[in-house]
């Protein structure tokens, strides 16, 4: 490809940092030193130069790790290794939220101030940050500095803060919950500090009853022969015993539904892969962001070795030659436990028979959890979801036929197969099958991961969690996440299954219950959420990034009282907007934008006196 | 195989289909001396010395009949003289090709299998091979390959010279060669003059005319004293244009009809101002498929201008013949009456085809998507393709410790020749012209970008703001002849002319890189 580079030039450790991921440059003519006279006259590029080009992601990974920012020159550098037009490069480094393209410090805290770290007080940890540590932001600090960050997926343990430290051996840290001074300390240490333990966020560890989370906490998280000795590997030796067909049938049988939110029926998914031509993919979706959700995350880190049996069942059943896992850039804790557990894996030979698993990491970008705007992201180009037909299953990664499944998704496969799909599909309610997880966060006296057969409702579900916290006066519950709706304190009684919520006007979603009492501020909550899926619009259709601003805009005068014309006729364009949004949009993402402010406009009196 | 194209800059809209190729996942190899932006797109390229196309087209043959990956069965069914191919091509191992082109043995290996294992080919060039004291050799060298593999005369597979504008192809089909009437057919031949000589009322001559080097030699001994040139600017393209302008000189009278004041125009003795062949004009024009397409009138010409047929048509009258008023489809039909290869193709049919490729010959004819085709056919039709012994010689301009710098000219991408047609439009691309070098000469001659340099040949010399180009190579310069009103490119290029085709070896001048003394820096 003819590039034009501008003359910036990367620094030594830049190259290293590239070179680490890609090897050394083979030519002067990728990047290389102009010293070899024999290739001045000939050159390889071509496919062979665009078949790396989803390595793209990786690279800026690197160079972001060991420099905590992307210099032009090293961006120049990339775009010569990979041959990647720099305009294109540049366009995907910016899309992602944790890569800054000005220069940073190598140390940064990413401070969540998204709603359920709002609930645990994330203002009052921002504004003494701002007393111990200076103003956020990347530009007034050489060594550590602080970002205001969108959920972090710690909710379980808000307010909570990633800790980010770039350099030869970059390191990360959580904190949550967090304190000013807890984050000041971690973040002037040369070294991670320790974070809270996976098991704190599962209540219920230990119970017997438990199907998906009975290994967190547990040995058998840390070792295959722990997992082994745990009965692990049954389902995949079940699978290469009676073949692909009989693991399709029973995934079939079960009426598993994805548990990403979309509840597709897996079976179908998995059917369609497996007689496609190949080459076929499998992708673990881990790009768990809907905020309030970290059910995938506690499964990564507390079973990490059950995530990847799935993904080999997965592959081997569907005859997949690659399969990828996709974990958001905010879990380097479940990225390094799925990574260790697939090395091990690996070098037991175990992934022979199934497919060689690679972990792709994101890198701040909620939108990246859309299945296709996810297959952009690992081909090297920006997260943007592509127009569905064709579905991944005919047209996904590559191009070619893809399973895409979430993490729940997957880890269910594993009871499906141990127990047979019917005996599974008996467990929850007829149309709801199956155990279920949901992410309890915000007022409630435990929060955490809790697993439950599908059909428990809303009230039951809290009062497992030990009930509301804050005041003990619930005001409000966002179900399904920021993509969900909000339930009034006289709708507890319906089920959370997809048929109960679908009766109240809710969904499912990433299961997420976050009661908030009545000292919040609910008017700040939707205004939250506004600017969440504004800043997280990917801008690629028009309905979703102008309607995004238009909700918060419309939020923000309705907050100020400086309303154009009655209250009546900002909610009627607050109600035009959400239904462009929701009839034009290309993706999810624009499609439930609107819907946990419109549920929330509807069932409670916020904003009232605000008129001119 | 794009072998002395560099399509992305020069045939940019061409390129656009190769690139749907590529996207496709057809591989590109690329034959050029710099690594062009065509030649970054491919999967190999192979940067020879300037003038050894020869050396590497006979060492590919030689490297596809070593591994066995020749087409024998077509070889046998419809070539010739392949015994003595093979016995010619002996001496060009790999190794002897490296040396003598510089490109590594291994991309030469890979070309060669890469290119006879394809299922389907296409080998096109363009004046990269053309524009040499060989340059009909050079054609024939890639001809064997294409003979060699069989990659000649399918679908998919074939030659493609790559033509420089719309209607070069158009200009050949209307008979404007030396020794071709309308229609290719050969002016030597008596019945094929018979034909035109009772349609045309008129005598013609049986001897082949002159190709525009051998005007000028004729120029140059006085043998040819009137000359009217259309649409062609030869003081700014030929080289030398010291030795041009002198030529020039010599005539009696010179008449130029074009749509601008060119060089050559400004120097006319009358000057006939043409109204524009596209949007201007009714006709038709052939591309490099062969395809002739109709072309209308879109607006009206310029006031004073004229379209070419309708000023030919006046000259006519005051040369003492009428015929009468102008009408470019009547033109076409009496065209259609003397050129079998055009005779279906009527406007009518042109219309509603959207342009047909020739021979087309009655109106149920729909033209041939590809040319010989009749090498495969069983029994054969017509004569065997016959492979020729080329042998490489070295440009004439030779290196040597005074003039050590090759330098190759060519074309950029937002420009045309000699810059009539486009060099009074803005372009956002355009850079002021220069001498581009390697980043190794530039740092051995202690130079500046855009510092001036005199730059000289055995001919002349110039002085032009040198660009670093790290796509060539040290003792590799590159210029183009767009701007000759401030650089004149054609002062340093030699006149060593191509016996075969007329065409002068604008590919391959010897010079000399001098820095100024008290320069710096330029604008």
């Amino acid at each position: 490809m003819d590039l034009h580079f501008t003359a910036d030039e990367p620094t030594a450790s830049e190259v290293d940092a590239v070179d680490a991921v890609l090897g050394a440059a083979d030519s002067r003519w990728h990047g290389g030193q102009r010293v070899d006279p024999s290739e001045a006259q000939t050159s390889e590029s071509g496919h062979r130069t665009a078949g790396q080009r989803h390595l793209l992601l990786p690279v800026l990974h690197a160079i972001h790790g060991r420099i905590g920012w992307i210099s032009r020159g090293a961006l120049n550098y990339a775009c010569k290794r990979l041959e990647v037009p720099p305009a294109e490069a540049y366009g995907v480094a910016t899309f992602y939220d944790m890569f800054s393209l000005e220069q940073a410090p190598p140390v940064v805290a990413r401070v969540c101030d998204d709603i359920a770290c709002q609930a645990k007080g994330a203002s009052d940890l921002c504004a003494g940050l701002e007393t111990v540590m200076g103003p956020a932001g990347n530009g007034n600090a050489s060594r550590c500095g602080w970002v205001r960050s969108p959920c972090l997926g710690q909710c379980e343990r808000a307010p909570a803060v990633l800790v980010t430290a770039a350099g030869e051996r970059p390191w990360t840290s959580v904190i949550a919950p967090a304190t000013a001074q807890a984050v000041e300390a971690a973040c002037s240490k040369d070294s991670p500090t320790d974070g809270p333990q996976v098991r704190e966020s599962v209540p219920q560890a230990g119970q017997a009853s438990l199907q998906l989370l009975h290994r967190v906490g547990a040995p058998s998280a840390q070792s295959l022969d722990e997992y082994r000795a745990d009965g692990g590997l049954r389902a995949w030796e079940l699978a290469l015993e009676l073949g692909p067909e009989w693991v399709i049938e029973q995934v079939e049988q079960s009426n598993l539904v994805g548990r990403g939110g979309a509840a597709f029926p897996t079976g179908r998914k998995w059917r369609a892969v497996a007689q496609a031509g190949g080459p076929k993919y499998v992708v673990c979706n881990a790009d768990e962001s809907e905020p309030g959700t970290f059910k995938d995350r506690v499964l990564m880190e507390g079973d990490p070795f059950g995530v990847v049996e799935a993904i080999m069942i997965a592959a081997f059943a569907t005859g997949s030659e690659r399969a990828y896992v996709y974990v958001r850039g905010e879990y380097p804790d479940a990225t390094e436990r799925m990574r260790s557990a697939i090395a091990e894996l690996d070098s037991a030979g175990l992934l022979e028979r199934a497919c060689p698993i690679e972990i792709r990491r994101g890198a701040g970008a909620y939108i990246c959890g859309e299945e296709t705007a996810l297959f952009n992201s690992i081909e090297g180009f920006r997260g943007e979801p592509r127009n569905k037909p064709p579905y991944p299953t005919e047209s996904g990664l590559f191009g070619r036929p893809t399973l895409v499944n979430n993490v729940e998704t997957l880890a269910n496969v594993l009871r499906i197969l141990l127990q047979g799909g019917t005996a599974y599909a008996a467990v929850g309610t007829e149309r709801s099958s199956g155990p279920k997880l949901f992410c309890l966060s915000g007022h409630v006296a435990m929060p955490g991961v809790y697993e439950v057969p599908f059909g428990a409702t809303v009230r039951e579900l809290i009062e497992l969690a030990g009930g509301v916290g804050g005041t003990g006066r619930l005001q409000a519950v966002l179900v399904g996440g920021a993509a969900g709706a909000f339930l009034g304190p006289d709708e507890l009684d319906a089920p959370f299954t997809f048929e109960g919520m679908r009766a109240v006007g809710a969904t499912v979603g990433s299961a997420v219950v976050m009661p908030f009492d009545d000292s919040v501020d609910l008017g700040a909550v939707l205004l939250r959420i506004a600017e969440f899926f504004r800043d997280e619009s990917c801008g690629q259709c028009v309905p979703c990034r102008v309607g995004t601003v238009r909700q918060e805009e419309l939020l923000e005068r309705l907050r100020s009282g400086q309303t154009i014309g009655t209250l009546d006729h900002e909610r009627q364009l607050l109600r035009e907007v959400s239904q462009v949004m929701r009839d034009a949009s290309i993706c999810g993402l624009g499609h439930t934008a609107a819907s946990a402010v419109d549920s929330a406009l509807e069932r409670f009196p916020i904003f009232q006196g605000a008129t001119r | 195989m794009l072998w002395g194209s560099n399509a992305r800059e020069t045939h940019p809209i061409y390129f656009h289909h190769v690139l749907k190729g590529i996207r496709n996942g057809a591989p590109l190899y690329v034959v050029d001396p710099r690594r062009t932006s065509s030649a970054q797109w491919a999967d190999r390229w192979l940067g020879l010395d300037v003038g050894t196309d020869i050396t590497l087209a006979n060492a590919v043959g030689r490297e596809i009949l070593d591994a066995g990956l020749e087409n024998r069965q077509f070889i046998e069914h419809a070539t010739s003289r392949f015994e003595a191919y093979q016995a010619a091509i002996e001496p060009f191992t790999l190794d002897f090709a490296e040396r003598e082109t510089g490109v590594p043995r291994a991309a030469i290996r890979d070309l060669a299998h890469a290119y006879a294992r394809a299922p389907t080919a296409q080998l096109c060039w363009t004046l990269g091979i053309t524009e040499h004291h060989q340059g009909v050799d050079n054609v024939l060298g890639l001809i064997n390959l294409a003979l060699l593999t069989g990659h000649v005369g399918r679908y998919g597979s074939g030659l493609c010279p790559l033509r420089g504008q719309n209607n070069v192809q158009g200009g050949g089909d209307m008979g404007a060669l030396p020794d071709r009437l309308t229609g290719f057919q050969h002016v030597t031949n008596d019945a094929c003059r018979a034909k035109f000589e009772a349609a045309w009322n008129c005598k013609i001559p049986p001897k082949p005319g002159r190709h525009i080097s051998g005007m000028f030699k004729a120029m140059d001994q006085g043998d040819l004293k009137t000359l009217y040139v259309l649409g062609e600017n030869p003081v700014g393209s030929e080289p030398d244009t010291k030795h041009v302008m002198a030529t020039m000189d010599k005539l009696d009278f010179l008449v130029v009809q074009d749509l601008f004041l060119t060089q050559t125009a400004e120097i006319a003795d009358v000057v006939l101002p043409a109204s524009a062949g596209w949007a201007e004009s009714e006709g038709t024009v052939t591309s490099s498929e062969r395809k002739v397409q109709r072309v209308r009138r879109a607006v009206k010409p310029a006031p004073g201008t004229k379209d070419d047929i309708a000023i030919v048509f006046d000259l006519a009258k005051r040369l003492g013949h009428d015929w009468g008023e102008p009408n470019p489809e009547v033109l076409w039909n009496e065209l259609r009456t003397l050129s079998p290869m055009h005779a279906g193709m009527s406007y009518e049919r042109l219309e509603a085809l959207g342009g047909i490729r020739w021979p087309c010959y009655d109106e149920s004819h729909p033209g041939e998507l590809f040319l010989h085709g009749r090498l495969w056919a069983n029994p054969r039709i017509g004569p065997r393709a016959p492979f020729s012994i080329v042998q490489p010689e070295p440009p004439v301009d030779y290196l040597d410790d005074e003039f050590p710098i090759r330098l190759t000219t060519g074309r950029r991408l937002d420009e045309y020749n000699t810059g009539v047609q486009t060099g009074a439009y803005a372009s956002p691309l355009r850079r002021q012209e220069a001498v581009d070098i390697s980043p190794e000469d530039a740092a051995q001659y202690g130079l500046q970008e855009y510092e001036q340099v005199r730059i000289s040949s055995r001919r002349g010399s110039v002085v032009a703001p040198v660009r670093f180009d790290p796509g060539l190579r040290p003792g590799l310069a590159f210029m183009t002849m767009h701007a000759p009103d401030e650089v004149n490119t054609n002062e340093l290029t030699i006149e060593a002319i191509d016996p075969k085709s007329g065409v002068s070896e604008f590919k391959a001048t010897a010079i000399r890189i001098d820095k100024m003394v008290g320069a710096s820096a330029g604008d």
